[in-house]
């Protein structure tokens, strides 16, 4: 079984041409990474606002935990059929996946911003104010560095998340590692199943390796935990 | 000059936190508010720089209505000290020192170079710039704080329990450095603690403040430890004050001359009296006795380091201390850390009885 894995990933014919595995890996990167920044943009501004203001925490937590409830691949077939009929071409199957990728990957960013923000010393903040910065100098001076180990973790969740369940997006058409996946179980291939699963673990924990790359250049390292007493 | 004018902060129904309380904290002078936990010290400290917004009534510095001040414009120009110090964790030492004069708009260089001016004058020179707070103690973050707090060179410091979360030993330090800092700048500050005993070594006046933000008394730590104006005040203020109060107090007390003996050599002296040891310098050490040096050059192993040690010009309680814990129940007396003489507790004793008492009141007398 291995060896019979190892045989399709190692396959040049698998390494080139249309529907190979670069061209499915980098389709799946794409798709990934439209929705996670997509995901940050709408995220980061909320966790942004109910963590300085504190106000909405309650509302925000709801929506955090209803939103890790959803049934992707339920979301995905509704999504589909609501908008298929309305959109033309390309667009049309992209939609519906990359609202679901969005929606996966909204909680683990709004959660880790606004812990982050909350979690900074109530006494450095109040110094802050003490010594006479306005709340967006506050905002971005003090609580958003202060918060970036926090704001970081949330978007590699929020990341690994998404890369995971972009898999399902071969269930409507899609390119990406998934369809390895789909394609491999439609036509009995257990190989190319097991090695697509491989791919996409793999692509997720490089794609993390990155991230830990740049937080460590972004995070100050007077909040690494080597400099706290 | 600090003006607060029938100032009240009512939070919701209920008592007021302050209530009606008008005082002034003169210019170049260190004014405290004390009293018990709850009483309106903090919220009567953060209406100055509009943290909290009185009901009614006004404050003023050097005249002007600071209502009118736009807020965060008010409080750069005022340094602020808390209790836990507030540090930026991801900022090195250097630069949370620069903050505020980067705030008021100075250059990159003018604030460094003024950063690591004032690092110097907390006694936190040259290292300790690049460190992260993480790193430092909490007496050394405290000392950032009021680094911070001076960098921009306010002539108004507010300062809330700055040191009520520092070891005892650290504490002292940072008291004595913030009065010799004062002294040196002329910083016009109001500083809440908790801590009578503080609020008396730091205090040119002291303000007592009882429940609901009331002011209880107003007056110099002297007259606070002579005259306690009621029951709470005497209360508060606690049961040795009549002792305390000599910390106020001086009085020409005789020096004996004393002959100390090296450190370092052989006693050419026998006998079994107390002598005392001093350095190169002639600043003394501790007290040795004869018979268990014997024949060895004076170590110090050998010492007793049990006094305390006055200074010539010291108040009376500073003389009594020493000539009381002294091992050999002679007071040492330095000036300028060099060995001035002894003094005996008797003598000071007499002093005591001779010195003036404020209004005729004697200390000793319980209130009737
Ligand atoms: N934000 C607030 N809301 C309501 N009550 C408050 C608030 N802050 C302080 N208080 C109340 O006001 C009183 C005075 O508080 P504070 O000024 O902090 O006292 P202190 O500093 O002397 O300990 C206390 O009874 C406290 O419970
Ligand atoms: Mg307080």
């Amino acid at each position: 079984m291995i060896a019979t894995i190892w045989a399709w990933l190692t396959d040049p014919a698998n390494w080139s041409g249309a529907g190979s595995i670069p061209d499915q890996t980098l389709e799946h990167l794409r798709l990934s990474f439209i929705a996670l920044v997509v995901a940050a943009l709408i995220a980061i501004p909320i966790g942004l606002y109910v963590g300085h203001t504190g106000r909405g925490r309650v509302v925000l937590v709801n929506i955090v935990s209803a939103f890790r409830a959803i049934p992707s691949l339920g979301v995905l077939f509704i999504a589909a059929l609501l908008l298929l009929p309305r959109l033309k071409g390309e667009l049309a199957f992209e939609l519906p996946s990359l609202i679901v990728l969005v929606l996966l990957g909204m909680p683990p960013i709004l959660s880790g911003v606004y812990a982050g923000i909350q979690q900074v010393d109530p006494a450095a903040r109040d110094a802050a104010r003490g010594m006479g910065m306005t709340g967006q100098q506050r905002l971005w001076r003090v609580e958003v560095p202060c918060a970036l180990p926090l704001i970081f973790s949330g978007l590699r969740s929020s990341m690994l998340q998404i890369i995971a369940t972009a898999t399902i997006a071969a269930v409507v058409g899609l390119g990406g590692l998934g369809r390895f996946l789909i394609d491999g179980q439609a036509n009995r291939k257990y190989d190319e199943m097991a090695g697509g699963a491989i791919l996409v673990a793999v692509l997720a924990l490089l794609v993390d390796l990155v991230f830990a790359a740049l937080q460590r250049f972004a995070v100050s390292p007077g909040l690494a935990p080597a400099a706290r007493r | 000059m600090i003006r607060l004018e029938a100032v009240t902060k009512q939070y919701d129904e209920g008592t007021p936190a302050v209530d009606n309380l008008t005082l002034e904290a003169g210019t170049g002078e260190i004014t405290v508010l004390v009293g018990p936990s709850g009483c309106g010290k903090t919220t009567s400290l953060r209406m100055i720089n509009r943290m909290i917004e009185p009901t009614s009534g006004r404050i003023l510095i050097d005249g002007q209505d600071t209502a009118q001040v736009p807020a965060a414009r008010l409080r750069r120009d005022i340094g602020y000290v808390i209790q836990h110090a507030g540090l930026f964790p991801h900022r090195t030492v250097l630069h949370n020192v620069m903050t505020v004069p980067r705030l008021n708009g100075w250059g990159r260089a003018r604030a460094e170079t003024r950063a690591r001016e004032v690092l110097e004058l907390v006694g936190l020179p040259g290292d300790f710039a690049r460190r992260y707070p993480g790193q430092l103690s909490g007496g050394q973050q405290q000392r950032v704080g009021v680094a911070r707090a001076l960098a921009s060179d306010p002539s108004v410091m507010l300062m809330d329990e700055p040191f009520s979360a520092v070891d005892p030993i650290a504490r002292e330090g940072l008291q004595d450095d913030l009065l010799r800092l004062q002294g040196e700048l002329g910083t016009t500050i109001v500083l809440v603690t908790h801590d009578i005993d503080e609020a008396i070594k730091l205090g040119h006046r002291v303000a007592v403040l009882r429940q609901g933000g009331r002011l209880a008394q107003f007056s110099s730590p002297a007259d606070l430890l002579a005259h306690p104006a009621d029951d709470f005040v005497a209360d508060f203020v606690g049961r040795d004050r009549g002792y305390r109060a000599l910390s106020f107090q001086q009085h020409e007390v005789p020096v004996h001359p004393e002959e100390p003996v090296p450190l370092g050599q052989p006693l050419t002296r026998r006998g079994d009296e107390w002598l005392l040891a001093v350095d190169e310098e002639s600043r003394p050490q501790g007290w040795v006795v004869p018979g268990e040096v014997g024949d060895a050059p004076v170590g110090r192993e050998h010492l007793h380091r049990g006094g305390t040690v006055a200074s010539v010009d010291g108040s009376l309680r500073a003389l009594l201390d020493a000539a009381l814990s002294s091992p050999s129940g002679r007071g040492v007396v330095v000036r300028d850390g060099v060995l001035a003489g002894t003094v005996r507790a008797e003598e000071v004793l007499a002093a005591i009885q001779a010195a003036p008492r404020p209004d005729g009141t004697s200390i000793q007398d319980e209130r009737p």
